[in-house]
């Protein structure tokens, strides 16, 4: 083996992971989730697809607070509404105020079990799909916004494990050493 | 899980303030946020050009796997001719001899409807498309009930031109990109047609459910007059929709009016045609001479059942400056 090969700086034990995994990652999956459904040849006639950036956007904030400035909901928000159809600031105004809320209970509940989580991430997709719905149609009566999001939301709520998982298995992917 | 990394920027004032500085950009960019959501509302069109970028990017990806799945469902369906080969081969025998009797009788209906549109003077319009595409992919995740179109302003797509399947309408083009466009589907709860009951021309107007339905209301609410089964068609009526196109038909009635199911199912739908918009100038032209442009809907109905027809057209002539003195037989 020649000296060359054993000089060459490679990962060491204790090395951080890249720089551009670490910070790529997250922020790729979210794009990439607001974006699949426009990519799939699916003409849906009621809005049952799951809010994919959404769910990967508030896994990524509960599972891992720290990683974004409280802003990540602007550019992101910006993202997901030029795909999803909705009115253009209507998620960043509502993603940011869930990066407000999930760092609010991250400060006051030391010790979250998963269940919690779930909780503050299905009361808060209830809320910004419903709000979101009425700022898409704003003379339309609450009544009849609600009935339209209601399937959505219940589904999304009963997807947020899986979405959680895939989270987990992105963010351990992530982290890998070397 | 234990309370992830600790925020608080201890006594460094560096850190404090790097801190403050992120919650400002974050509450202005937020309240920033609803001021343009709430001005988006009032101009939907102002930021079409951004989004329509947005999908122009993702359309190359949505034409790939539509072509894939596309093949997929096509090898499904002919597995399932071979398996029903024997049952369909007897039911098309039957429909056939069917379809040549009712052959025979409508030539002898063409030539009556050649004679009485000759009699009438009436110019065939031009309902040439201006172009074929098919419907990509759709807003699935939000409220609003938008299709990307395959094609754009490179085949002479523009906003505002409605869009019809081979079963019925579909909608109308919000937006038209490069190469593709996007159509606001019939079942947007912003989309309203004007319509009237193909059997003696009742107007009503339509609007989106949301979630694939249409509700029904009738422009004078003396009664409730739907049943299921009525067919409802475009009427022309303030332009945009070219008349006689069929819309939907109705399912059930309701206490203001009725439930209807539209004819051309968007997610089945294969290709789609968009059209030349209906404009006033082109109700003028087609309403030139004596025939005052009340046409008798001779497609729909025979002979002595055309007269409710033409009164219901003569409001859209009424607004075009001629006068409605329109033919009576």
């Amino acid at each position: 083996m020649s000296p060359r090969t054993l000089n060459q700086r490679g990962p060491d034990i204790g090395d951080p992971p890249p720089a551009w995994r670490r910070i790529s990652i997250p922020l790729i999956a979210v794009i990439f989730a607001s974006a699949l459904p426009t990519m799939l040849p699916l003409i849906a006639n009621s809005p049952v697809v799951p809010p994919m950036g959404l769910l990967l956007f508030l896994c990524w904030q509960l599972l891992r607070t720290d990683i974004w400035p409280i802003w990540i909901g602007l550019p992101l928000g910006l993202m997901d509404d030029l795909f999803s159809g909705a009115p253009i600031g209507s998620a960043v105004f509502l993603w940011t105020f869930a990066s407000f809320v999930v760092h609010y209970f991250a400060e006051r509940l030391i010790w979250r079990a998963f269940w919690h989580d779930w909780l503050i991430a299905a009361v808060l997709i209830a809320f910004i799909q419903t709000i979101s719905a009425k700022l898409s149609h704003s003379h339309a009566p609450w009544g009849h916004m609600l009935q339209l999001v209601a399937p959505q939301i219940i589904i999304s709520s009963l997807l947020f494990p899986i979405f959680m998982r895939l989270t987990a298995m992105l963010d351990k992917f992530r982290l890998k050493r070397g | 899980m234990a309370s992830p990394a600790n925020q608080r920027p201890g006594q460094s004032r560096k850190a404090q303030n790097s801190l403050f500085t992120a919650y400002v950009i974050a509450v202005t960019g937020a309240v920033g946020g609803l001021l343009l959501a709430v001005l988006s509302v009032a101009d939907p069109l102002g930021f079409a050009h951004l989004r329509i970028a947005a999908h122009e990017l993702t359309a190359p990806v949505a034409r790939a796997t539509r072509q894939m799945i596309g093949s997929i469902s096509g090898i499904d369906d002919n597995i399932s001719a071979y398996v029903h080969a024997g049952d369909q081969n007897r039911r098309l025998r039957s429909e056939l001899a069917d379809a040549r009797r009712q052959l025979v009788e409508t030539s002898a209906l063409q030539e009556q409807t050649r004679q009485l549109k000759g009699l009438l003077k009436l110019q065939e319009t031009d309902k040439m498309g201006i172009a074929n595409g098919y419907l990509l992919t759709s807003n699935s995740t939000s409220t609003k009930r938008l299709a990307l179109l395959s094609i754009g302003r490179n085949m002479g797509v523009a906003a505002g031109q409605p869009v019809r399947g081979a079963d019925g309408l579909i909608g109308r083009v919000l937006t038209a990109g490069p190469s593709v466009s996007q159509v606001l589907l019939l079942s947007d709860v912003d989309n309203v047609v004007p319509v009237r009951r193909a059997r003696d021309g009742l107007p009503a107007q339509i609007s989106g459910s949301g979630y694939g339905d249409l509700d029904v209301r009738t422009l004078n609410v003396a009664n409730n007059p739907f049943r299921p089964g009525d067919i409802l068609v475009t009427s022309g009526i303030g332009g945009l929709y070219p008349p006689n196109i069929p819309v939907a038909v109705v399912i059930r009635r309701k206490d203001d009016g009725a439930l209807a199911r539209p004819l051309a199912d968007p997610a089945k739908v294969d290709a789609v045609s968009v059209l030349r918009p209906y404009t006033p100038s082109s109700i003028e032209a087609q309403a030139i001479p004596e025939t005052n442009g009340a046409m008798p809907d001779l497609t729909a109905e025979p002979a002595p059942r055309a007269a409710p027809a033409s009164t219901a057209q003569a409001p859209a002539t009424k607004a075009s400056s001629t006068t409605a003195t329109a033919p009576r037989p």
